[in-house]
């Protein structure tokens, strides 16, 4: 569903992606996982193209994506993305951050925008909060209209980057919750997280990532039970302790 | 010159010539201002947006005729809009008003053009992101994402620019417009109560940038309210 080709980022004279060749199923539940400036958002990010690689490839449905002549905004609206920092929209209320893009992008009318996020946000248990305007949101609140607002675009996939670092420890489990509820639907999700719990619970493959690279992967028992790179095992053995 | 005579001069003043000061000096200085407020605002959002352009042909240019503009005096800019501009395009046929009011729109759009932009980049540019995630391309992520907040940036210090410019135009009177300031060249002349003029002309600037500001702090903490 999603392959990338040599994918090589540079800021400036630093490398954060080092020639990663890489393919994503559909149905798949990938979790990346690594230490802090190892290119695991950036390599996200460049699956949707905000961040433009510097060479290689995106491939998304068949699509090349860094190809010049893509229309790149017609293909994010099959691949939904949820930030750190939630990114709601803090001028519209609850509902119209959801109906926002369904109906300019004349995917649905207003009505049928309107019923699906309805739908949506009682899935998340949040529907007395539709008029709501975000800033009264807490901030698990917050993400989980985040995630709804990406789900009313009805993406192929799910992109995640580090849902649940900015919330309260209190909150990180109603969040972790609603992606729990995705992967029991069937969605294909890449998610970028410091949760191994999670990670290990929700995953169907687990990318560990440093320096640029992907150094290992596998099932979560093969990362986490019986990881075989010396980093990943001196990282493990840092996080899970 | 004791306090009382003052006070008898300046009463006398506003009786013989209240009509020089309130209905033409005060007329045209706000119609001056709100011309130069007015299209300033639009003036200056087409030269932010330039300079925000990807296309360095544009920014470059636009870059450096605000940074020219703010970088001298708008005296001098008024003099080459009176003096040199109705010579270089006297196919124009400008009043004098209208070539002070240029000279003032493109100052003022010049200062406007960095609210703007700063209104703009003070929106944090996750905001952008999350707009262009879901697929919006650049410009309607910009018209529906972004621009509806940094309004709340723009406008107050909007509202600043307008006090600001109601006082820069006393600078007009330089070419005898007619604005407020001239007004007090004009009943000096006739009168010689220098003091008194301009203690009229001061107080009636004060009223109107003092009720200005109050009335926009006002429409400032209303915007916060729905914020």
């Amino acid at each position: 569903m999603i392959e990338t080709v040599h994918l090589t980022k540079y800021f400036g004279k630093l490398k954060v992606l080092d020639d990663i060749s890489e393919t994503i199923q559909q149905g798949e539940v990938v979790s990346i996982i690594g230490p802090s400036g190892s290119g695991k958002s950036t390599f996200l990010r460049c699956l949707n193209l905000l961040e433009v690689p510097t060479s290689g490839q995106v491939i998304f449905d068949g699509v090349n994506l860094t190809d010049k002549g893509t229309d790149i905004n017609l293909h994010r609206q099959k691949m939904g993305m949820v930030f750190q920092q939630f990114n709601v929209f803090p001028h519209l209320s609850v509902k119209d951050n959801i109906t926002l893009a369904p109906v300019l992008l004349k995917k649905k009318t207003k009505a049928e925008a309107g019923a699906l996020a309805d739908e949506l946000l009682a899935r998340v248990g949040m529907t007395d909060k539709a008029k709501e305007h975000p800033k009264k949101l807490s901030g698990g609140q917050k993400q989980r209209l985040a995630i709804v607002r990406a789900l009313a675009m009805e993406p192929e996939v799910m992109l995640f980057d580090e849902p649940t670092s900015a919330l309260d420890p209190e909150m990180v489990g109603e969040v972790l919750s609603v992606i729990k509820d995705l992967v029991k639907g069937g969605m294909t999700l890449i998610i970028v997280t410091h949760e191994m719990g999670f990670a290990r619970e929700v995953s169907t493959r687990v990318l560990f990532m440093d320096e640029g690279r992907i150094q290992e992967q596998g099932t979560p028992e093969q990362i986490f039970v019986n990881p075989q790179s010396p980093r990943t095992q001196s990282f493990l053995s840092k996080v899970l302790r | 010159m004791s306090l009382v005579t003052i006070t008898e001069n300046i009463i006398k003043l506003l009786r013989d010539y209240w009509q020089v000061f309130l209905l033409r000096g005060v007329s045209i200085t706000l119609l001056l201002s709100v011309i130069t407020v007015f299209f300033g605002a639009i003036l200056g959002s087409l030269l932010a947006f330039a300079r925000m352009s990807r296309f360095k042909m544009l920014r470059w240019p636009v870059a450096f005729f605000v940074e020219l503009i703010r970088g001298t005096p708008i005296l001098l800019q008024l003099y080459i809009g009176y003096f040199v501009a109705p010579q270089v395009f006297p196919f124009l046929g400008m009043s004098d008003f209208a070539s002070i009011a240029v000279a003032l729109i493109i100052n003022s759009a010049c200062y406007v053009s960095e609210i703007v932009r700063s209104g703009i980049q003070a929106v944090d540019k996750t905001q952008n992101e999350a707009a262009r995630s879901l697929g919006l391309n650049p410009a309607q992520a910009m018209v529906l994402v972004v621009l509806p907040q940094a309004v709340k940036n723009i406008l107050p210090a909007l509202g600043n620019e307008f006090v600001m410019i109601i006082k820069e135009t006393s600078l007009a009177s330089t070419f005898f417009i007619g604005d407020l300031m001239t007004s007090y060249l004009t009943v000096k002349g006739k009168t010689f109560l220098s003091l008194e003029s301009l203690i009229i002309v001061g107080a009636i600037y004060f009223v109107l940038t003092f009720s200005l500001s109050k009335i926009i702090g006002v429409y400032e903490r209303r915007l916060k309210v729905s914020d």
